[in-house]
């Protein structure tokens, strides 16, 4: 590693002058004064100045500015191993900064895997467009010209003279003030020399050593520490939660400890943290507790039966007149449960609310998102509240950190000084926004060739709910609703796309979130609901046929993408064909299944083999083969890592997870009663990434998800000749399942 | 109401203000400003609090701080030092082998849960240098990982396994 020196914000802090940035260009529209010093205003920065990018530090280093955010996924590592690459300097000479409102640009929210595949070519085009600038310098300094200029490790050389000049010495501390086109050329992927390598992860050492500050560890002078109060476990949306009385004098012992309540939002504050912790435990609060949820035993029935919006998604030839006349009928009904971010570390935020500004550090996926909701809770413009990202555990998706940063942010309002607010296990349990339930019907049709001529998907859920928590309990703000947008409906990328079929029809059908539960996005969207359904009826129709369901997905495919991962999870597991396997006898049944998904982009195939007992009804899932295409991939090692991530999560939803609740509110609270997959039951793992270097970047880090839940659920039929139409696949479904076949 | 209380952590006897009852994790984290140990249920599920007292790899979001004191505390920060004192070297590493270990299998995602996980490894090496898969299994059940990274732990611990053997040899 490079030993830092001060990076060019610092300096400028530092010297405590404003440095004038020599033009490279005509003047641009860089703001002079006090903008200048960065992070001195609120952002976010003018995306069309290269500046706001990157800068080159004195020390021939680079800093660079990401608007996106680390989840674990290993951001801090690939979009400097991209802009190291463009610049020509040692990934080791490459920074990042903590994303920061003021500081970092705004690229959209960190999800939907979209870290490289959106920042990917921002960071590539800005590094290169940078590096021209500094060859054009270079030029100038040393007399030559540019087509005879070798850069390596940001030292340039004139190829004739043999003198050299660093990046540093060329604009070390200084503004570049030049426009972001976008225009340069771009270096070309045969060339590439830190692009596709295996580097390690940056973040890892702190992270071992315990010298990692996640926002837990975060501390601000005079803050108190603060806990919420609600109910175990969430109502209906719709309803939010309501006080009906507090009993102040059930906390009167802890001294320290003072509550603080706007509408129906309540909150302890105290110095010590045991003390928020106990008082918001022991405070005595009647709540509403009105039943206001469908039974869960009966929550499918209620979602079919319910009031829906439909919508034709896509409707492609007439499928309805192929399937009269088809050969081969396959249908399939799937129920999906709702399923929860639980994030390891219960989420938390800091909060410094004075009369007219703020500053709130948090795990927000989307830093400039959460800001606006800051802004019209605290009653500023969004100029006057910063957001500064920490990394708090995995999340997943849209867990409680936007929840967690509204409360810290109201309870400093309340207090009047900084507050800490860290969840409890039962909040973040109970009150996350859950993965949506999902009911998928299919029917899938093949000719008596075995050609898959017709399909069509119906899907019934909700949609994710917008206003957090905090909001609503304190403002009372209605129960609002994400508006139609992809991975909150029936997929056309997923449902039946991976086969060549002339007839396909998908249709969704919406329910009102207000009546369920508040819901958001769980890595794989939907799309590991989807594929359980889906793809277990293209497997019954390869058993129909009479073909190894490798050989019939193959035959029914032209996609080369969707063919290449299909062939690397089929190879990689030593695939051995099986045609209409009569489940074996005996108590202990091992099967294998193969299965085809993705999320939105990117190509996902894997392949899983399975134990089930057949007298417990115990499933154990051994071994799952998974391979991503992700067009170029950046880091290798790093999309391995997020295959086996995804495939281990899987295998704990398939088998583990699943929301509880009774009329009045939500009852799997902690881990004992929402499990999740453990050391004893965690399945053996090979990750295969299928390399494009032709190929635009894509996501990894959901896809192979979806894959893997078809998988598993063919396995299962492979093992015992029984479909399962309803996941986790817990013993006593399992063993109903056996029983009713 | 608060008492002082003398506790021995990573080798230093400190002097803390605190309930008796107060939970071990919130004198570490916000009275000694320790990163290692860390909140994750208060419920012993998930260890994501773990540390070693006397040896012995215990939750401190459920053990009160006044049930430690008279023993020794050792936390994620402080397990180079207890390896070198246990293998009676001369200078503690710069990190326990089980840490190295992790970082060349690149086994972390999030790395929340790694403390409890590297304090557990180093107990059960402690107490069983060369550990069988079945066994890594058993040790290891009762920390949870959310980002799925098992597989990399298991082939982490099992480096970290040889390493110290091989250092013996």
């Amino acid at each position: 590693m490079s030993a830092p020196t001060l990076g060019r914000r610092e300096f400028l802090v530092a010297g405590g002058v404003l440095v004038v940035g020599f033009s490279l260009a005509a003047p641009t529209n860089v703001a002079r004064g006090a903008e200048r010093v960065r992070g001195s205003t609120a952002g976010p920065p003018d995306p069309k100045l290269i500046d706001t990018w990157l800068a080159i530090n004195a020390d021939n280093t680079a800093t660079l500015y990401i608007g996106f955010v680390e989840l674990g996924q290993g951001t801090t590592t690939a979009l400097p191993q991209i802009a190291a690459e463009e610049l020509d300097l040692a990934l080791d000479q490459i920074r990042t900064v903590q994303t920061d409102t003021n500081v970092t640009p705004s690229q959209g929210g960190t999800y939907s895997s979209s870290s490289i595949s959106r920042g990917g070519p921002q960071v590539r085009t800005a590094a290169a467009e940078a590096r021209g600038a500094l060859l054009k310098l270079a030029a100038e300094r040393l007399g030559a010209p540019r087509e005879q200029l070798t850069v390596a490790a940001g030292v340039v050389t004139a190829g004739g003279s043999g003198r050299r000049v660093t990046y540093g010495e060329l604009v070390g501390g200084k503004l570049f003030e030049i426009p972001f086109t976008g225009s340069a050329p771009l270096k070309s992927p045969a060339d590439y020399k830190i692009v596709g390598v295996r580097a390690p992860r940056k973040d890892l050492p702190a992270k071992v050593a315990g010298t990692y500050k996640y926002v837990q560890h975060q501390r601000l002078p005079g803050m108190l520490h603060g806990r919420v109060v609600r109910p175990l476990g969430q109502r209906a949306y719709g309803v939010g939660a309501k006080v009906l009385a507090v009993d102040e004098k059930s906390i009167a012992s802890i001294a320290g400890a003072r509550i603080l309540r706007k509408g129906d939002f309540l909150g302890i504050v105290a110095a010590s943290e045991w003390d928020a912790v106990r008082a918001a435990r022991d405070l005595k609060v009647t709540w509403d507790d009105s039943p206001s949820l469908p039974a869960f035993d009966k929550l499918y029935e209620h979602m079919r039966a319910g009031e829906t919006q439909d919508t034709v998604v896509l409707d492609k030839g007439s499928a309805a007149d192929v399937f009269e006349k088809a050969t081969h009928q396959a249908t399939f009904a799937g129920r999906c449960p709702y399923q929860a971010h639980a994030t390891f570390a219960p989420n938390c935020a800091l909060a410094d609310v004075k009369p007219d500004s703020a500053l709130v550090m948090c795990s927000s996926q989307d830093v400039y998102g959460v800001r606006r909701t800051l802004a019209a809770l605290l009653g500023f413009g969004e100029d006057k509240v910063r957001v500064q990202y920490c990394d708090g555990s995995g999340t997943y998706g849209h867990s409680c950190y936007d929840d967690v940063a509204l409360a810290a942010a109201l309870m400093s309002q309340l207090a009047g000084v900084p507050v800490r607010v860290q969840l409890m296990r039962a909040d973040e349990h109970g009150w996350d926004p859950f993965g949506p339930a999902h009911v998928g019907e299919v029917r899938a049709a093949a000719d008596a060739a075995g050609k898959i001529v017709a399909y069509e998907y119906h899907g019934w859920h909700h949609h994710w709910s917008l206003v957090e928590t905090s909001q609503q309990l304190a403002l009372g703000s209605a129960p609002g609703e994400w508006p139609n947008l992809v991975s909150q409906q029936v997929s056309p990328q997923n449902c039946g796309a991976q086969y060549t079929i002339e007839n396909r029809r998908l249709v969704d059908h919406r329910l009102s979130t207000a009546k369920y539960f508040r819901a958001g996005w769980l890595r794989s969207p939907l799309d590991l609901s989807m594929a359980f359904v889906s793809e277990q009826a293209i497997d019954d129709l390869a058993f129909q046929v009479a073909s190894d369901p490798y050989e019939f997905r193959r035959k029914n495919m032209t996609d080369e993408r969707w063919l290449g991962v299909l062939d690397a999870a089929a190879k990689t597991a030593g695939w051995q064909p099986r045609r209409n396997r009569a489940a074996p006898g005996g108590d202990v049944v091992m099967g294998r299944g193969i299965g085809l998904g993705t999320h939105l982009a990117s190509w996902g195939g894997a392949v899983a083999e399975v134990e089930v007992n057949k007298r417990t009804g115990r499933v154990a899932v051994k071994h799952l083969y998974g391979a991503i295409d992700a067009g170029l991939v950046v880091n290798p090692a790093i999309v391995e890592a997020q295959i086996t991530g995804q495939l281990v999560q899987t295998a704990s939803r398939m088998l583990l997870e699943e929301v509880t609740f009774d009329e009045k509110g939500v009852t799997s609270l902690d881990w004992s009663s929402y499990p999740v997959i453990r050391f004893a039951d965690c399945p053996e793992v090979t990750p295969v990434v299928v390399q494009r270097l032709d190929q635009p970047y894509s996501g990894a880090g959901e896809e192979v998800m979806a894959a893997g839940a078809a998988a598993i659920a063919n396995a299962f039929f492979d093992a015992t000749g029984v479909r399962m139409h309803e996941f986790p696949f817990t013993p006593r479904r399992v063993l109903a399942a056996l029983a009713s076949a | 109401m608060a008492s002082t209380l003398r506790v021995r952590v990573n080798g230093r006897q400190s002097t803390v203000g605190a309930a008796a009852d107060t939970p071990l994790l919130y004198v570490l984290t916000n009275e000694l400003g320790l990163l290692g140990p860390r909140f994750g249920c208060g419920l012993a599920q998930c260890g994501s609090c773990s540390v070693l007292v006397d040896g012995v790899e215990q939750r401190s979001c459920v053990t009160p701080v006044s049930a430690v004191v008279g023993k020794s505390v050792t936390t994620l920060e402080g397990l180079p030092s207890w390896y070198a004192e246990k293998h009676k070297l001369a200078k503690a590493p710069a990190l326990h082998p089980v840490q190295q270990a992790m970082i060349d299998e690149q086994a972390a995602q999030c790395g929340y849960c790694y403390n409890g996980m590297i304090v557990k490894a180093c107990e059960l090496l402690a107490q069983n240098p060369s550990p069988s898969d079945v066994e890594i299994r058993a040790a290891m059940n009762g920390h949870l990982c959310r980002c799925g990274t098992y597989p990399r732990i298991m082939a982490a611990i099992k480096r970290a396994a040889r390493v110290i053997q091989e250092s013996k040899a």
